[in-house]
């Protein structure tokens, strides 16, 4: 496997080590934190960060007879959430796989947007971000677009080129407003990938739009 | 702050309890109130926290976390949880997927007391501008594109300031290591 050199940005790990990221964003960090130990120590350092945060807070006292009612409660077994776990995948990061049920992609319930491009909604909602899987084969590419807001992309399997670059397993295109792209997918494996948007993409051409409009993208 | 954890785990020592309680339950109260939480739901979710505290202290692994900062990752999640309703992703360490670390060193393995001070002290030497906004990320729920906006900054900005802010703190923690 060739290394990560795209990683997503100490804004993304902050944000994420605080909690304040939004789902589907989360989705796709803790996808690249499974296949990247560099970004895993940064979100550990985050994370060390906020523990020194909470130690250095003002107190703000609890009420009367807090700690005696939490007491009470110790000996209570704790209620145990009926999470199933998927079988796990030597490929698919845990948090993907439990979204999806399985690791085996042509089992997945893809929908066609067209010629060699399919995509499956993970998380959505309108006023939030959104997560899809993405389906290229060789040669096809999306059409050219620019962005709302923010849009990262994590590769998962095969490669995809633009103008910022090549972008393989584990690595994270992290695009802003205005930046023009034309992703197209390389020789090779069909890329699958996770594709994170808060706020609709702009296709330039006629078609491309309809086709928005028609699929929600 | 440590040893009382491992002795929930080992003995379940209340009294260890009662102290980790006293410190920490205000702490993480007050945190939550910096997010917006009511009083009475802060109140609820810092003793449900203190709750998980006790029946995950066989977890708390010294050599990976401070104790501040594994508490600071229970209240996170269960802020998540109970706040937003929204389940947290996260990745499993025993995912067949996961990607080892090259070295040991590269996933942190300074013992957690000395991590501590010198996390508490790379972010006093920060200047103020890099402090500030690394400080409203974690007591804001905002992502850095509105907190941006709240400056008065150009997002660009912001992120630059997280950057710097994060080699500097990278620096001081790898000195030792
Ligand atoms: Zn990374």
């Amino acid at each position: 496997m060739t290394a990560i050199v795209h990683h997503p940005s100490n804004s993304l790990l902050l944000d994420y080590a605080a909690g304040t990221l939004d789902e589907a964003s989360s989705l796709l960090i803790a996808t690249h934190l499974t296949l990247c130990p560099h970004c895993r120590a940064e979100v550990a350092a985050a994370e060390a960060i906020g523990g020194s945060l909470l130690d250095d807070l003002p107190a703000a006292p609890l009420r009367p007879g807090a700690l005696d009612a939490v007491m009470a409660r110790l000996a209570a077994p704790a209620e145990q959430p009926t999470l199933r776990k998927p079988q796990p995948s030597t490929w698919l990061p845990r948090p993907l796989t439990e979204r999806l049920g399985g690791d085996d992609p042509s089992l997945w319930k893809w929908r066609w947007l067209g010629p060699g491009l399919a995509d499956l909604p993970l998380v959505s909602d309108r006023n939030r971000p959104s997560a899809r899987m993405v389906r290229l084969t060789p040669g096809t590419g999306l059409p050219p677009h620019d962005h709302g807001g923010r849009e990262l992309t994590l590769v998962l399997r095969g490669a995809f080129g633009d103008r910022f670059g090549r972008f393989g397993r584990g690595d994270v295109e992290e695009t802003y407003p205005d930046m023009h792209h034309e992703p197209v997918a390389l020789e090779g494996e069909v890329c699958i990938g996770l594709v994170v948007t808060d706020a609709r993409l702009r296709f330039d051409g006629f078609i491309a739009r309809a086709m928005q409009t028609f699929t929600g993208v | 702050m440590n040893a009382h954890i491992q002795a929930i785990a080992a003995t379940q020592d209340r009294s260890a309890f009662a102290a980790l309680f006293s410190h920490y339950a205000p702490r993480v109260k007050a945190y939550l109130i910096r997010l917006g939480c009511p009083d009475g739901q802060a109140e609820e979710l810092a003793q449900e926290t203190m709750l998980a505290v006790w029946r995950k202290a066989d977890r708390f692994d010294p050599a990976k976390a401070a104790a501040g900062t594994w508490i600071f990752t229970i209240a996170r999640n269960l802020r998540i949880d109970q706040v937003r309703r929204e389940r947290r992703p996260e990745l499993d360490p025993d995912d067949p997927a996961l990607v080892p670390a090259p070295a040991p060193e590269a996933d942190l393995v300074l013992q957690a007391k000395q991590h501590h001070v010198l996390v508490q002290n790379a972010l006093q030497a920060l200047p103020p501008d890099q402090a500030r906004v690394i400080a409203l990320s974690f007591f804001e729920d905002k992502p850095h594109g509105e907190i941006a906006g709240e400056l008065g900054l150009p997002l660009g900005t912001v992120k630059s300031r997280i950057r710097l802010a994060f080699a500097r703190l990278r620096a001081a923690l790898e000195q030792t290591s």
